[in-house]
């Protein structure tokens, strides 16, 4: 019996050192911002918007932000529209050698970084005078998606039954018609995935937009973080705290809205 | 409303696998067709070669008096119901039955008045606003049905409407898809591995195997007098009794008994010839006392079919069955005697009937 009882008190504690491990710094997210003059602790915060006054005032912090707005939403347009053909037709054609292009993709994709391709990378943007453009960098970026994000893709069409496709073909679709009938509606929740999945992963990115972008004036907000200094070289914690939470805000609120809208649900219609 | 005929068709798939060999078949204007056969027998490919999801290697595919081999499924003018039905699951009942008038650009208000028609046709109505997921498996197979009216094809394509339904939906299922059939008079083809569903519904069907038809014919005449012991083996809900026999003088020697030559094969066999007796268990007249021309045995297994029982005989060392009506059934270990059916049985050399 003391046993079972110090087992569990045990257990609970490690969850509670588990927890704090990962609450507190959301803690420190949010008081943070409130507080006069935030140190590394959590403080319970005296409701000043001080914080938020200076990142507004700050020339580069907002801008920034929609910066990475952009950067994001080119990306993940891309990344989902090109996905989504290139995974339709590998899930409806067959060609010889098409799982082994896949999984080699996938492979070379993951074993070479964006970190070991850097610089021939930032050679190939020099060259293609790409160098310090918000499109560079989205074609860049979209790039490094691509593999990830076809295989993913290809696991959302070959999981939707063909007979749909079939249906409306005899009764005189257009595959142009079918991709936009019956297919996209049909993978939606994917589309939905693939989207908030390369967001966020453009959304955290720093060293890509850190390496292409030198004019400040539109680099992301990953990478404006990286300059909230005081004068003595010190991190502005006061800064850093306000601008991580509008940093984080969006993100959170994409997830909220597309699990909300899209969710993983399947409306049937085929009998199993 | 069109005859459909197929000429030499053939579908020979990549890897050297025939999957159609070079079939003939005219079905003409209006009729209930059925196209029967075991799974990987070719029935569903035939199907879906004559809806032109599948390219023909061989042959021609006529829609009326159209060649249409080459052309495109959506130019044949024919509508098709999937096995799994495949409603779209994002659009309601009035969108799905609609769909085909979508395609040829019918605008919306006719589009919906033809699909409230066309519901109300076939009990939808208060389902027209439900997505298909809504819907339970009958309501489902309707919507199908719906939606094919609506495209007034020339010639509809079932591939095994029944087979995702509950056991007694599909009887009432049967039917009604007959009747409406009828009702509409549309020459239709379904695909079916359920040998009583083809016999009930069909007004002519076709028994495949392994690529080939194997007979064509009514439901009676393919139920009476199966062309070959494929068919014979394939039809009729319980097995027909296919003995080894062979041909002594005016009588037969099958399963160790002497039995008399089937009216339909008299004077068609030479003495001493080897054959193959075949008879319906339905058309055995059962009794306990030894008979004249009976097979003979011991009672090894009686079968409760309802109205009557299927009553297994050991005669020598093979299985002979026979229905026999309820109030009469033997016990087991019983010693029975199965006289077949002379204007019934059938007699075949090679295969194939006499």
């Amino acid at each position: 019996m003391t046993r079972f009882v110090l087992g569990r008190i045990g257990f609970y504690t490690l969850i509670a050192v588990l927890l704090a491990f990962f609450t507190i710094p959301l803690l420190w997210l949010v008081t943070a911002p409130f507080t006069s003059d935030p140190t590394y602790k959590v403080s319970v915060p005296d409701f000043t918007l001080d914080n938020f006054r200076a990142i507004a005032e700050h020339p580069y912090a907002l801008p920034s932000l929609w910066n990475s707005v952009l950067l994001s939403a080119g990306t993940a347009l891309l990344v989902v529209i090109l996905a989504a053909l290139a995974a339709y037709a590998l899930s409806r054609v067959r060609l010889p050698g098409r799982d082994a292009l896949l999984y080699t993709l996938l492979l070379l994709s993951s074993i070479i970084t964006g970190t070991a391709a850097m610089v021939p990378l930032f050679q190939l943007a020099v060259q293609l005078n790409l160098i310090d453009s918000q499109l560079g960098l989205i074609l860049i970026l979209t790039g490094g998606l691509l593999p990830a994000a076809i295989f993913m893709m290809k696991d959302f069409m070959d999981a939707t039954p063909k007979s749909y496709e079939e249906s409306a073909r005899v009764f005189g679709a257009t595959p142009l018609q079918i991709v936009r009938h019956v297919v996209v509606p049909l993978v939606r929740p994917g589309l939905a995935t693939i989207g908030v999945w390369a967001v966020a992963n453009v959304w955290g990115n720093f060293l890509m937009p850190y390496l292409l972008l030198s004019d400040v004036e539109k680099q992301p907000a990953a990478v404006i973080t990286y300059t909230l200094y005081t004068e003595g070289g010190q991190a502005n914690l006061s800064m850093l705290s306000t601008f991580g939470l509008l940093y984080s805000i969006p993100v959170v609120l994409m997830y909220l809205f597309v699990s909300k809208k899209y969710g993983f649900r399947f409306h049937g219609g085929i009998k199993r | 409303m069109a005859a459909i005929e197929l000429r030499g068709l053939s579908k020979v798939y990549p890897g050297g696998v025939k999957a159609l060999d070079s079939l003939d078949l005219a079905i003409p204007d209006g009729e209930f067709f059925a196209l029967l056969g075991p799974s990987g027998c070719g029935k569903t490919t035939l199907l879906r070669t004559i809806a032109g999801l599948e390219t023909a290697t061989g042959g021609a595919v006529v829609i009326g008096e159209r060649d249409v081999t080459g052309v495109q499924p959506g130019a044949r003018d024919i509508a098709m119901v999937f096995q799994d039905y495949a409603l779209f699951p994002h659009m309601d009942v009035t969108d799905n039955i609609s769909y085909p008038l979508r395609i040829k650009k019918v605008g919306k208000g006719p589009r919906r008045e033809k699909a409230a028609e066309v519901g109300a046709r076939l009990g939808l109505e208060h389902l027209m606003d439900r997505r298909p997921g809504q819907l339970s498996g009958g309501q489902q197979q309707r919507v199908a049905l719906a939606r094919v009216m609506a495209t007034q094809a020339q010639a509809f394509l079932f591939d095994e409407p029944l087979s995702n339904l509950d056991a007694r939906l599909r009887l009432e299922a049967r039917t009604f898809l007959k009747k409406l059939q009828r009702e509409l008079g549309v020459t239709t083809v379904f695909v079916t591995h359920d040998q009583a569903e083809a016999l009930a519904m069909a007004d002519r069907m076709a028994v495949m195997e392994a690529g080939h038809i194997r007979q064509i014919g009514t439901p009676a005449e393919v139920f009476q007098r199966p062309a070959n012991t494929f068919v014979a083996g394939f039809i009729g809900s319980t097995p027909m009794n296919l003995l080894d026999g062979t041909v002594r003088g005016d009588t037969l020697e099958v399963a160790g008994c002497k039995v008399a030559v089937p009216v339909t094969a008299e004077g068609r066999l030479s003495d001493g010839e080897k054959i193959v007796y075949g008879v319906r268990p339905e058309y055995m007249a059962y009794s306990a006392a030894p008979a004249e021309g009976a097979f003979g045995g011991r009672v090894v297994i009686v079968e409760n079919l309802g109205a009557s029982h299927l009553v297994t005989l050991e005669a020598g060392d093979v299985s002979v069955q026979a229905v026999v009506p309820e109030g009469n059934e033997p016990a087991v270990g019983d010693d029975g005697y199965a006289v077949p059916r002379r204007d019934r049985a059938l007699i075949y050399r090679d295969g194939d009937l006499v």
